[in-house]
């Protein structure tokens, strides 16, 4: 039994089916890594698991219910919560704003009218928020404007947005694109240490570096189909995902 | 924006709300050397001072721009008026009546409008904001009197304060036997809008504030962290056409009567235009705004013939006479031509209003000072969409 | 049945017109990705057109008379249109056609303002958001009525259709019921005329290069841009053709409705519903929405059906019909009747 089931999850965009019975147990508190070529279907999975997509056929069950047909806010609010590709951010807020909203969206629900007390009489948010900037390293930055940063900084802060929230399962799109080498192992060491909080993790990553030093199990994607699912050290030496890949990521 | 947040306290903005209180009261002192301090005016600049507040709070934080709020300032002047019958002619019942009825009206229209977004929140706003005129003028004459429009009568029900009213006058809303004419009407709805401002100071820092701001960047991320923007546009669209109806019936409070013209698109576009000119998104901006509209307004359409006469009279007679005709296209009647030149010009030249050119000016001045190019109060007052 | 078709007829002219105010908006808005906002005023320009042309073929010689004179023994003014002291009886016969000569005179007009408001103003907010597009054209929208006005006064303008298209034809003659069907001829020819605009609009874009194009940019903006394909130059010219078809729209209905400076905004608001029901960006659905609507609306001004409500407490309908279909369409299809996905969401 995994926290997270899935089931024959197909989704056919046109003809193009981008994914093809695909099927995927995530077991709780460990880290579940998907890899696969480009264009392999990886996104369009995780956008079936929190509400941006909804599969043709099959079943996503988290937590022994199902997440499909549920809004996007209200499969936020069950603990699923997702670090998009390309960074979303509230571009006109400042840094500690951005963490501040998920911080708030955690603590009061999907709609709280707090309309008459002060942002700041929330200290506690605020400490949060301010706790998480600090892991992320944008501390210093908190009172800029978002819209300012720069690509790797702006996935940083997408970090702490989601971690800030303390997910139950942590869904990461490729969370080390464009970050330098020394980030990239930040990041890393970031994502072990809330392992140690028994956060369920799903990772998609190019970076085999990030995918190795941080997967308990690997399923690979080729195509729309998973191809393989196994223990890292197994996926390695696998034939199957050497031709998939082929001339892709070097494993 | 961020200063609200970050720099500026509950305390600070305590001060600035001390100190725009006794500019509002000082106004017949200060406005003046301005030719602007009779009551009847400055009446105006409180009253669209809180309709633009008002609206800003939708527009202004969530960005959804409605082209039919005043549906809401006629629906607050209908009921006020209807309370005047049937209550008596104290107006604190009559705007608390106001503010309900426009409220649940915007609760009903925000509910539709909210299921889209951009233009067709803009399109469905206007409709049914040109729906709500229609009926007034039509169908619900016996509730609106139609194209008369609705006034207290003598025979009303009135029922507390019938027999107190004279017979001899007008007809005039009034608390403890001041008439809310003259400088007790001013007066009357220049606490309300400092009481409004306030609020809506209240609001653009709160949590609740902040979610809006969100909405306004990126409302799909913001459901995926897990927060349901429905009820947060909502809220912010009621709030706001609550506003709109208490701004509906002051203007019922000081001349008790109320027309369906005041519920056509021009008046819609009037307010937008007014949060516009001041500052979209600035607390200050909108009643600036606002103010100068009813000031230009007032000037503008002043003017006749004769008068420009009078000015050019300096000119020898062709030249007068060529100044006076083209001129006159632009004042007295031709006044709404100003201002849709003048609605063109701040939207392709300045988009951020008054406050940010205001800021502009500022900064450069401070620059050329040697003074750093941010300092923290100028800050406080830069709020412009976009930034 | 006669009274049905009666309705329809009635309600196809006010949906010619918004069909064609429609089409107009849902070119611009698909192609320039603008919502204009000022796109009734180019329907009410036309309709001064109309007004214009009139005033000038009507100037006046006035001469007084020698001999005769008034009751006040004044002398009498004898006033004879110059156009009938130039060209004698046909002269008098341009007069009576004023309105389609005015078309002719629309189309170079109209496509002149429709060419000056995109290069001179709109094409500066292609990349502006959205809410500042619909401000700048309101506010455009405001300028141009105002003009008018101050130029045309605020009362209706009454125009006259030829002599010859003033009458009416008896449909339920053809039926053997004469009477029972009466149409005026001018909103024959109206809708005619409308039905021409729309064929030859959907033709051009369906048979012409450029047509090509520009649908290729209503479906996807991006990647025709990236061709290298001069999209600014196109998106000008369908401005003009889009200021074009609203115009001539203005100059036919001027007989069916005196023009007035604010019969702009008044359309607009109802084309806009029409293009929301419709669904935004399709043309097709702003048509077919626009004649939809047309014809209801005109049903439910329809005597016995307002009858038949008002027993059941419903009052004013034709009032309000439009917007409440509207609002029903988009809870149910929140795309509108032919909306394609993600056009503007
Ligand atoms: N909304 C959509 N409409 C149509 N096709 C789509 C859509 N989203 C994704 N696709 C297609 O589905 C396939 C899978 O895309 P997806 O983004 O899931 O790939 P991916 O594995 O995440 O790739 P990458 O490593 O580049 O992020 C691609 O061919 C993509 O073009
Ligand atoms: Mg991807």
């Amino acid at each position: 039994m995994g926290i997270l089931e899935v089931r024959d999850v197909n989704k056919n965009f046109g003809g193009l089916k981008a994914l093809h019975n695909v099927n995927l147990d995530v077991q709780e508190g460990s880290v579940h890594a998907i890899i696969g070529p480009n264009g392999a279907g990886k996104s369009t999975l995780l956008n079936c698991f929190i509400g941006r997509l909804t599969p043709d056929t099959g079943s996503v069950m988290f937590n022994g219910s199902t997440l499909l047909g549920l809004k996007p806010h209200e499969i936020n609010q069950a603990g699923v919560v997702r670090v998009f590709q390309t960074p979303e951010i509230f571009s006109e807020l400042s840094l500690l704003e951005n963490v501040m909203i998920p911080a708030f969206a955690k603590r009061d629900g999907a709609f709280k009218l707090n309309a008459f007390s002060d942002v700041a009489r929330h200290g506690e948010i605020r400490e949060k928020a301010m706790h998480m900037l600090e892991e992320v390293g944008l501390a210093n930055d908190r009172d800029k404007t978002s819209s300012s940063m720069s690509r790797g900084d702006k996935r940083r802060l997408e970090l702490a947005m989601c971690l800030v929230q303390d997910p139950v399962l942590l869904l990461l799109d490729e969370p080390t694109a464009g970050m330098s080498r020394a980030d990239t192992n930040a990041t890393i060491d970031l994502l072990k240490k809330i392992g140690g909080r028994g956060v369920t993790k799903i990772v998609i990553e190019h970076d085999m570096h990030v995918v190795f030093s941080l997967a308990d199990r690997i399923s690979v994607l080729a195509q729309g189909t998973v191809i393989v699912e196994d223990i890292p050290s197994k996926i390695k030496g696998n034939e199957k995902v050497q031709e998939a890949y082929l001339g892709g990521a070097h494993l | 924006m961020l200063s609200l947040f970050t720099k500026s306290s509950e305390k600070s903005d305590l001060l600035l709300l001390a100190l725009f209180a006794v500019v509002v009261f000082a106004m017949p002192i200060w406005l003046a050397p301005f030719g602007a301090a009779y009551p009847d005016l400055m009446q105006r600049f409180a009253i669209y001072g809180i309709f633009a507040t008002g609206f800003n709070i939708l527009f202004g934080l969530t960005g959804y721009l409605s082209f039919g709020h005043a549906a809401f300032l006629g629906v607050g002047s209908y009921t006020a008026v209807w309370t005047f019958k049937l209550l008596g002619m104290n107006p604190i019942p009559a705007i608390i009546a106001a503010i309900i009825v426009a409220g649940l009206f915007a609760l009903l229209i925000g509910f539709i409008s909210l299921r889209r977004s951009g233009i067709y929140f803009s399109i469905l706003t206007l409709a049914f904001a040109q729906m709500c005129y229609n009926l007034a003028y039509s169908v619900l004459t016996p509730i609106t009197n139609g194209e008369t429009g609705l006034r207290v009568l003598r025979d009303d029900l009135r029922l507390f304060d019938a027999p107190t009213v004279g017979d001899g006058g007008p007809l005039l809303s009034h608390i403890g036997g001041i008439e809310m004419t003259g400088m007790p009407g001013f007066y009357f709805a220049a606490v309300l809008l400092v009481i409004m401002v306030g609020l809506a100071m209240r609001i653009f820092r709160s949590p609740f504030g902040m979610m809006l701001k969100a909405v306004k960047t990126n409302q799909t991320r913001l459901n995926y962290t897990g927060v349901n923007t429905r009820p947060y546009t909502l809220a912010a669209f009621v709030i706001s056409g609550m506003y709109a109806g208490l701004a509906g019936a002051l203007l019922c409070v000081i001349d008790p009567l109320a027309g369906a013209e005041r519920m056509q698109w021009t008046a819609s576009g009037e307010v937008v235009l007014m949060t516009i000119l001041g500052g979209v998104g600035t607390i200050i901006g909108p009643i600036l705004g606002a103010a100068l509209i009813k000031y230009f307004e007032n000037i503008f359409s002043a003017f006749n013939d004769q008068t420009l006469n009078d000015i050019f009279s300096f000119l020898p007679d062709q030249l007068q006479e060529g100044f006076v005709s083209v001129t006159s296209l632009f004042v007295g009647e031709g006044w709404n031509l100003s201002l849709g030149i003048l609605f063109v010009i701040i939207v392709v030249f300045l988009p951020g209003g008054v406050t940010e050119g205001l800021n502009r000016i500022g900064r450069f001045g401070l620059r050329r000072l040697g003074i750093g190019h941010k300092s923290k109060n100028e800050d406080e007052t830069s709020p412009a969409p976009g930034e | 049945m006669d009274a049905i078709l009666l309705q329809v007829l009635n309600g196809l002219d006010k949906g010619a017109a918004y069909a064609l105010i429609a089409l107009g908006l849902t070119l611009i808005f698909g192609t320039l990705g603008v919502v204009n906002f000022a796109h009734g005023a180019l329907f009410m320009l036309g309709a001064f057109c109309a007004v214009t042309i009139n005033k000038v073929l009507t100037l006046q010689k006035v001469v007084l008379s020698q001999t005769e004179t008034t009751a006040w023994g004044t002398p009498l003014e004898i006033r004879t249109p110059l156009a009938q002291e130039w060209f004698g009886d046909l002269g008098l016969t341009i007069i009576d056609f004023s309105v389609p000569i005015s078309i002719l005179a629309a189309i170079p007009v109209m496509l002149l303002i429709g060419v000056v408001m995109e290069r001179g103003l709109i094409r500066y907010f292609y990349k502006r958001p959205h809410a500042e597009q619909i401000l700048v054209t309101f506010g455009l929208a405001i300028v141009l009525q105002e003009i008018i006005k101050a130029f045309f006064g605020a009362n209706p303008i009454q125009q006259n259709a030829p002599e010859m298209l003033q009458g009416a034809i008896d449909f339920g003659a053809l039926f053997g019921n004469p009477g029972a069907l009466v149409y005026p001829l001018w909103r024959m020819v109206y809708l005619a005329f409308s039905v021409i605009v729309i064929l030859s609009v959907f033709a051009f874009l369906q048979f012409t290069t450029f047509g090509m194009v520009v649908r290729a940019g209503m479906a996807d903006r991006e990647t025709v841009g990236l061709l290298g394909i001069d999209i600014d130059r196109r998106f000008t010219i369908v401005f003009g053709i889009a200021a074009v078809v609203a115009g001539t729209a203005g100059v036919m209905y001027t007989p069916i409705l005196p023009p007035d400076y604010h019969m702009g905004m008044d359309f607009l608001v109802l084309s806009f519903v029409v293009v929301v029901v419709g669904g935004m960006g399709s043309l097709g659905g702003a048509v077919s929405a626009g004649f939809l609507l047309g014809i209801l609306q005109s049903f439910a001004s329809m005597s016995e059906i307002r009858d038949l409500l008002a027993k059941v407490g419903i009052i004013g309908l034709d009032q309000i019909i439009i917007y409440l279909i509207a609002i029903v369409i988009l809870l149910v299809r929140p795309r509108g009747l032919m909306g394609r996905k993600g056009v503007m969401e």
